[in-house]
């Protein structure tokens, strides 16, 4: 028996085979995923993204379990960075995610970066629709820790949570940070800390600026996920904004968006892999660096001198 | 692209010594691979659960309590009940020598005990984990 008919009998090491040869970008991963598109488009992600060490790991679990609980098939992948130097990664989201690890309806996969910089994994976008042609209902996506500019997870995901603390910063950095433009809900977490007031009425303040957004009023959820406090009234906000989304006029937009992205993302990989392996293999590479370092060539010329090696043909 | 290295590192058993493993998950870190750490308290099943879930290659084990004669079986008998049984399972401990003897008899692979060197674990996991991968029939 094949893998691909393995999946469609809902083994689990079939899926987690599935998924790395996805990851790996094993020749013919298009063809897989072509295969797999039909099966999928039922499930809801949601997106749980914040800065390093805010609670994500801790927030997916409370909430998992809770909707693990309703007997609800689920997914999640957590997201932790690549080394840029060795290519080597620590993925310790699981050690957060105890209460759900053995639950038969959830199934965790912790992705590396491997040079995506956008604060999800080069794949996780594929990944997701393996989840989601293997029969998940929901799929948790937790994102590496971000900063201001990782907002990838915005475009994946129907519901993107964002979660800060105390330690974040002032209303000033939160004004400045993308991250305060992609929350489809906030949480303040580590309420048990101090300034997690403060911070929740700066937020609420800076959300009321921005006003009502397509007819839903972004909400601030406080919790101390440790202790597993407001977790459900943060559930309770997803399946709000899901109910919203679902059939609201501006869900159209968002798919398209989401094909946008997919589309483009699909057709700059071919790109990418066009380059290195046929317009600018390493020794080619290698070489013009060197002119370009004695000064023999600038790069800008040099780059267009490549491009021009494509013929785009009209029809 | 050669494929990355994904290795499991767990601590079952009750004792919170964790310090040799986040040495150990540092190194192979460095070493290029992608490393799954579960932490502390692992049972078996979850052990086992996760490796399938993160199609890993290997399982190390860090085991200080003594309980490594039934802790190692545990693991192997579940993996090849769940038909995952060529992960490969490593670990470290305080483990006597007949009992390596013994465990690496059953299928286990390399034990090391403390003092052993990152580098010998790297350079072992690079020397087996190749020839144990299987291609499949995808379509
Ligand atoms: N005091 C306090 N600590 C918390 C709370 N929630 C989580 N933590 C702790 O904060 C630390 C980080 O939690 P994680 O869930 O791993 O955070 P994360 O955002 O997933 O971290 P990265 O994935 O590394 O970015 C852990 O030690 C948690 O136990 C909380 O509400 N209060
Ligand atoms: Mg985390």
């Amino acid at each position: 028996m094949s893998l691909l008919d393995r999946f469609f009998q809902k083994d689990g090491v079939a899926l987690s085979k599935v998924i790395s040869y996805i990851e790996n970008q094993e020749p013919g991963y298009q063809k897989l995923l072509g295969r797999l598109y039909p099966h999928a488009g039922k499930a809801y992600k949601i997106g749980i993204t914040g800065p390093p060490g805010a609670g994500k790991s801790t927030i997916a679990d409370k909430i998992s379990s809770k909707l693990a609980a309703g007997d609800k098939e689920l997914g999640i992948i957590a997201v932790d960075p690549t080394s840029p130097f060795t290519g080597g990664a620590l993925l310790g989201d699981r050690i957060r995610m105890q209460d759900i690890s053995l639950l038969p309806n959830v199934f965790i996969r912790s992705m590396a970066t491997r040079g995506s910089t956008g604060g999800l994994a080069q794949t996780t976008s594929e990944v997701t629709l393996v989840l989601d042609a293997f029969g998940k209902e929901y799929i948790l996506i937790e994102t590496v820790g971000v900063g201001q500019a990782e907002l990838d997870v915005a475009d994946l995901c129907d519901t993107t949570v964002v979660v800060l603390v105390p330690e974040f910063g002032d209303s000033v950095q939160m004004m400045k940070a993308g991250l305060m433009e992609i929350g489809d809900i906030f949480v303040v977490n580590k309420s048990d800390r101090l300034g997690a007031g403060r911070l929740l009425s700066e937020l609420e303040m800076v959300l009321e600026i921005r006003g009502n957004q397509d007819g839903w009023g972004i909400p601030v959820v406080a919790t101390e996920a440790v202790n597993n406090v407001g977790t459900e009234a943060l559930l309770e906000k997803i399946i709000q904004h899901q109910s919203y989304i679902s059939s609201h006029p501006v869900y159209e937009k968002h798919r398209k968006n989401q094909i946008r992205t997919e589309l483009s993302r699909i057709v700059s990989r071919q790109f990418q892999e066009l380059m290195l392996t046929r317009l600018l293999p390493s020794p080619r590479l290698e070489s013009l660096i060197e002119e370009i370092y004695r000064g023999e060539k600038d790069p800008y010329s040099s780059g267009r001198e490549v491009f021009s090696r494509i013929e785009v043909r009209d029809n | 692209m050669q494929k990355k290295f994904r290795i499991l590192l767990a601590k079952p058993g009750l004792d919170g010594h964790d310090r040799g493993i986040k040495v150990v998950a540092s190194a192979l870190r460095d070493a290029g691979m992608e490393v799954i750490y579960t932490g502390l308290r692992q049972t078996p099943e979850m052990i086992v659960a996760a490796s399938i879930q993160e199609d890993v290659d290997a399982i190390g084990l860090s085991i200080l309590s003594g309980a490594h004669m039934t802790l190692f079986p545990a693991v192997l008998d579940l993996l090849k009940r769940k038909g995952a049984g060529r992960i490969l399972v490593f670990g470290g401990g305080i483990i006597p020598e007949k009992d390596i003897e013994e465990l690496e008899a059953m299928g286990v692979g390399k034990l090391y005990t403390p003092g052993a060197s990152t580098r010998e674990i790297i350079d072992y996991l690079k020397k087996t984990i190749p020839g144990r991968r299987k291609e499949e029939k995808v379509f």
